[in-house]
């Protein structure tokens, strides 16, 4: 079930600060966040972020069609590299 | 015969069920197709007039995606999603359900038939 378009998409209000406040300046550094909760909005297209997986910080450059999605989303929190003795799958996480 | 979307024409079926053989038209779509287009669901596919199947066959083409291009916008959604590498787009790629469901047991529709992992002897097979 999607969020009340009333209420518009969230995004956390200290991340928004410091992408505003990159916008406002009109530089582009990689932004540490922790707020994997956060949706991305048009504004971030072409930041990158470092988004927090639990263990480390996995950049994540955003672009157009990731908007509507959340930080979390790019930034894996298992890691599973297959079982002893299968072949395949190697996905490195994390 | 008719031949309504591509390729379709299973004769003796009621209409209703008829349309249902479209992929992307089920039971409810093909009941507002019929009611739009005044054709009485319960004809046969083989007793349809032409006037009927040519007022169906507008319907579909003008309103609703089936077959090929309902399948080609399913197959770019999903190419999306792995192109971004978003969390839904691994699981794609890893042929692994997509939704949150549990993978410990079940989940064979996506993971496949099942392949048993050999545990005990020591040593290779």
């Amino acid at each position: 079930m999607p969020r009340s378009l009333k209420k518009g998409p969230y995004v956390d209000p200290k991340l928004m600060k410091k992408v505003q406040a990159m916008i406002d300046r009109n530089e582009k550094r990689i932004i540490k966040t922790w707020s994997r909760r956060s949706t991305i909005i048009p504004e971030f297209v072409g930041f990158t972020f470092a988004v927090h997986n639990g263990r480390k910080f996995i950049p994540v450059y955003v672009t157009e069609n990731m908007v509507g999605h959340k930080l979390g989303e790019f930034s894996p929190t298992r890691t599973y590299k297959g079982h002893a003795g299968s072949e395949k799958t190697t996905r490195v996480k994390g | 015969m008719a031949r309504i979307a591509g390729v379709d024409l299973p004769k003796k079926e009621r209409i209703e069920i008829g349309l249902t053989r479209i992929f992307g038209i089920g039971r409810s779509l093909s009941r507002k197709i019929l009611d739009e287009s005044g054709v009485n669901p319960d004809t046969r596919v083989k007793d349809l007039r032409d006037d009927e199947i040519v007022k169906i066959r507008t319907i579909i083409d003008r309103d609703y995606k089936v077959e090929g291009e309902l399948k080609r916008e399913i197959s770019m959604n999903v190419k999306r999603l792995m192109d971004i590498g978003c969390y839904r787009g691994l699981r794609h790629r890893m042929g692994l359900p997509v939704r949150g469901q549990r993978t410990r047991t079940n989940a064979r529709t996506r993971k496949g038939p099942k392949k048993t992992v050999g545990g005990k002897r020591k040593g290779g097979k």
